[in-house]
């Protein structure tokens, strides 16, 4: 592959690069620079921003009410990123161990969600987890089972079933944070995975060690890179998420995207609502910072 | 060394398809205690997934597998009393040497000091001392190879298997490493189970070798008897360089015999061949059997004029290529009959190689008893 890199050929280089470079600066670097500046700026007026170089809104950023919601957006992220990976683990790996002829499937089975819009979805998982939602008739449905069956053995009957709030809390969010970013977890898990030398295993497997320590001291270590992948993936759009807390969490679930979205709408206070957006981009800047700086885990050879 | 009355592995009758396709078909053999033995064969004829079954990475189909008189069904890999060297080596990567060789001790329960002393000791058998806190990707192929044999040989296992062991390695070092092996599977006394496919590998290493073709076991013994007696065409052809002639056998007496071959006429034997009159049967010639001279300068001149010691086979042709390689230089010949004859000849000599060129005339003959008659 020599003489294809950008030097010996530049116009080529430029003809491919350059749309998407202008794609980028026009639609990503140029409205985050506006956003930037607003955050720097003072109301005046009902439409008037004045960019006055103040630094009043970081400060009410970093206000005790909103660190405590950040602290709790990252607490949502990091727990939502940990049931992923704990669920999303031994399903790459089943998918890696397949037949063949099924990977293909369950690979699609895996990533037929994202073919339903978000929203849907999301009301999709209401209409199961609402006070007359799937999951509460179910539940009621056996719990009447029983009570009937105790009636039956000539014993008292149950009380009468109550539903179990499992919409509108934060358990809610939870729940559909991990339904919707799970898919996120596993598809670097399976790259990384499949890619693991399978005489690796077996060699474990031929020294006298179990499925559960062959998994622990050598899949696991060496499918750290995608992990690592799989948690940032995660982790990063789960610390912004905005409709999951919005329509299914409760009066005391709202994530620091939702308080943003206030600001900006309405609040109309857009320059704090632009301070509020780039302390979370700052985050986020030092999770990515900080998985670069972690210790290279060599590849297999 | 080898205790030909205790077998280690007895493999009994034993099958493998996947799918439709027959990997293993109906194989039975005994490996015996203490002895180097080798699966030969081309790729896909079933002899690592042999291999792979008295590892236990996979079930036999039919048939049983003992191991030191212990049927292995339903025994796991990791409660098998062999160890495995992969192809690939299969050394962790993120593990010091040390680490990888102490892997399988620390799960036996072996610790401490004892752990410490029996990974050096088997670093040592591989010289491989004073490398514990490598990394294997600080390491080259061949040395990544001695810490996988030491990561198997420290568990003391009852069967070392090895799986294409030299493959990888360059060929200066893979014949070192055959040495290296050999003397190895001396000093310890396991018995090493090894697959290849590569005849050189296997004539060198082995004590016996079972040579497998398409899931079956083509002939088993000794590297020698495989070379010289092949029981049949497809031995004859795979382990060395081999001349196949068709023939029939017109002449079958206790002490000699004679084959009407099309392409190298009539070829005699002193021996008897024991087979049915007027059948069909293929005559096996190694290059190296054949003297190579000019016409007329045969040192005994004898049957009718021909310049061949008495009791020789005799051919005539003409030289159609020549490849010099050094030690010994091959012809390609081509006989009065039209067919042609592979003949290799020693370079005794700093100028032997320039005795014969293209387009010379040359004599052949070959000793009664070196030609092999195959049935099959």
């Amino acid at each position: 592959m020599t003489g294809q890199d950008w030097k010996t050929n530049r116009r080529v280089f430029a003809a491919v690069s350059l749309p998407t470079l202008f794609w980028i600066i026009l639609f990503f670097l140029l409205p985050m620079a506006i956003v930037w500046l607003y955050s720097f700026g003072e109301n005046r007026g009902l439409t008037d921003i004045e960019i006055s170089g103040t630094l009043d809104n970081y400060k009410r950023a970093t206000e005790w009410l909103y660190l405590t919601i950040f602290g709790k957006s990252f607490a949502v992220a990091a727990l939502v990123t940990l049931i992923c990976l704990i669920v999303g683990f031994p399903v790459a790996m089943a998918i890696t161990f397949a037949n063949e002829k099924w990977r293909p499937w369950l690979l699609l089975g895996i990533m037929l969600p994202f073919w339903t819009n978000l929203l849907i979805r999301t009301y999709a998982l209401m209409m199961l987890l609402g006070t007359q939602g799937f999951a509460n008739k179910g539940l009621g449905a056996l719990w009447e089972g029983t009570s009937w069956l105790k009636v039956l053995a000539g014993l008292q009957p149950l009380p009468t079933w109550e539903p179990v709030p499992l919409l509108f809390n934060n358990f809610a969010v939870v729940f559909g944070l991990v339904y919707v970013h799970l898919p996120f977890m596993v598809l670097p898990l399976y790259a990384a995975l499949d890619r693991l030398d399978r005489s690796l295993i077996e060699a474990s497997l031929d020294l006298g060690a179990g499925h559960f320590r062959t998994i622990m001291r050598i899949v696991v270590p060496l499918a750290a890179p995608g992990i690592v992948a799989g948690v940032m993936i995660t982790l990063i759009p789960a610390l912004g998420a905005y409709l999951t807390p919005d329509l299914m969490g409760g009066t005391d679930s709202q994530m620091i995207a939702n308080v943003i979205e206030r600001q900006f709408k309405k609040a109309n206070d857009w320059p704090f609502g632009a301070a509020l957006s780039f302390l979370l981009i700052y985050a986020m800047f030092i999770l990515i910072a900080l998985q670069s700086m972690r210790r290279k885990v060599p590849e297999a050879h | 060394m080898a205790d030909p009355a205790r077998p280690i592995i007895q493999i009994r009758n034993v099958s493998k398809r996947f799918g439709r396709v027959t990997a293993v078909d109906d194989v039975s053999l005994d490996i015996n205690a203490g002895e180097f033995f080798v699966l030969l064969g081309p790729s896909g004829c079933g002899k690592t997934t042999l291999l792979r079954m008295i590892a236990g990475f996979e079930l036999p189909s039919e048939g049983q597998i003992l191991i030191d008189g212990q049927d292995m069904a339903g025994i796991p890999p990791n409660r098998r009393p062999v160890n495995m060297v992969f192809q690939s080596y299969a050394v962790f990567p993120h593990m010091r040497v040390a680490d990888n060789v102490a892997y399988g001790l620390k799960i036996a329960g072996v610790k401490g000091g004892e752990a410490r002393d029996r990974v050096a000791e088997a670093l040592d058998l591989v010289k491989l001392g004073g490398f514990e806190s490598r990394m294997p990707d600080q390491m080259s192929g061949g040395q990544r190879q001695r810490v996988a044999l030491a990561r198997s040989l420290v568990m003391r296992p009852k069967v070392l298997l090895l799986d294409e062991p030299l493959s990888a390695l360059d060929a200066k070092l893979r014949a070192q490493m055959q040495f290296e092996l050999s003397e190895l599977q001396e000093k310890v006394g396991i018995t090493f189970v090894t697959v290849t496919h590569d005849q050189d590998e296997a004539l060198s290493m082995a004590c016996r070798i079972a040579v497998i073709n398409k899931g079956d076991v083509a002939q088993l013994a000794t590297p020698s008897d495989l070379y010289e007696y092949p029981a049949n065409r497809f031995v004859a052809d795979f382990v060395g360089s081999v001349n196949i002639f068709e023939g029939k056998l017109s002449l079958d007496e206790p002490d000699r015999a004679a084959i009407d071959c099309t392409g190298l006429g009539k070829v005699y034997l002193n021996h008897g061949v024991t087979g049915p009159h007027g059948a069909n049967v293929w005559v096996a010639l190694r290059p190296e059997k054949i003297y190579l001279h000019v016409p007329g300068v045969g040192k005994a001149v004898k049957a009718a004029g021909e310049d061949a010691p008495e009791g020789h086979n005799f051919a005539r042709g003409t030289i159609k290529g020549m490849r010099y390689l050094g030690d010994i230089t091959l012809f390609d010949i081509e006989l009065e009959t039209g067919a042609r004859i592979r003949v290799s000849r020693p370079n005794l000599s700093r100028r032997d190689q320039e005795d014969f060129t293209w387009g010379d005339k040359v004599s052949m003959h070959w000793r009664a008893d070196s030609p092999v008659v195959l049935l099959g």
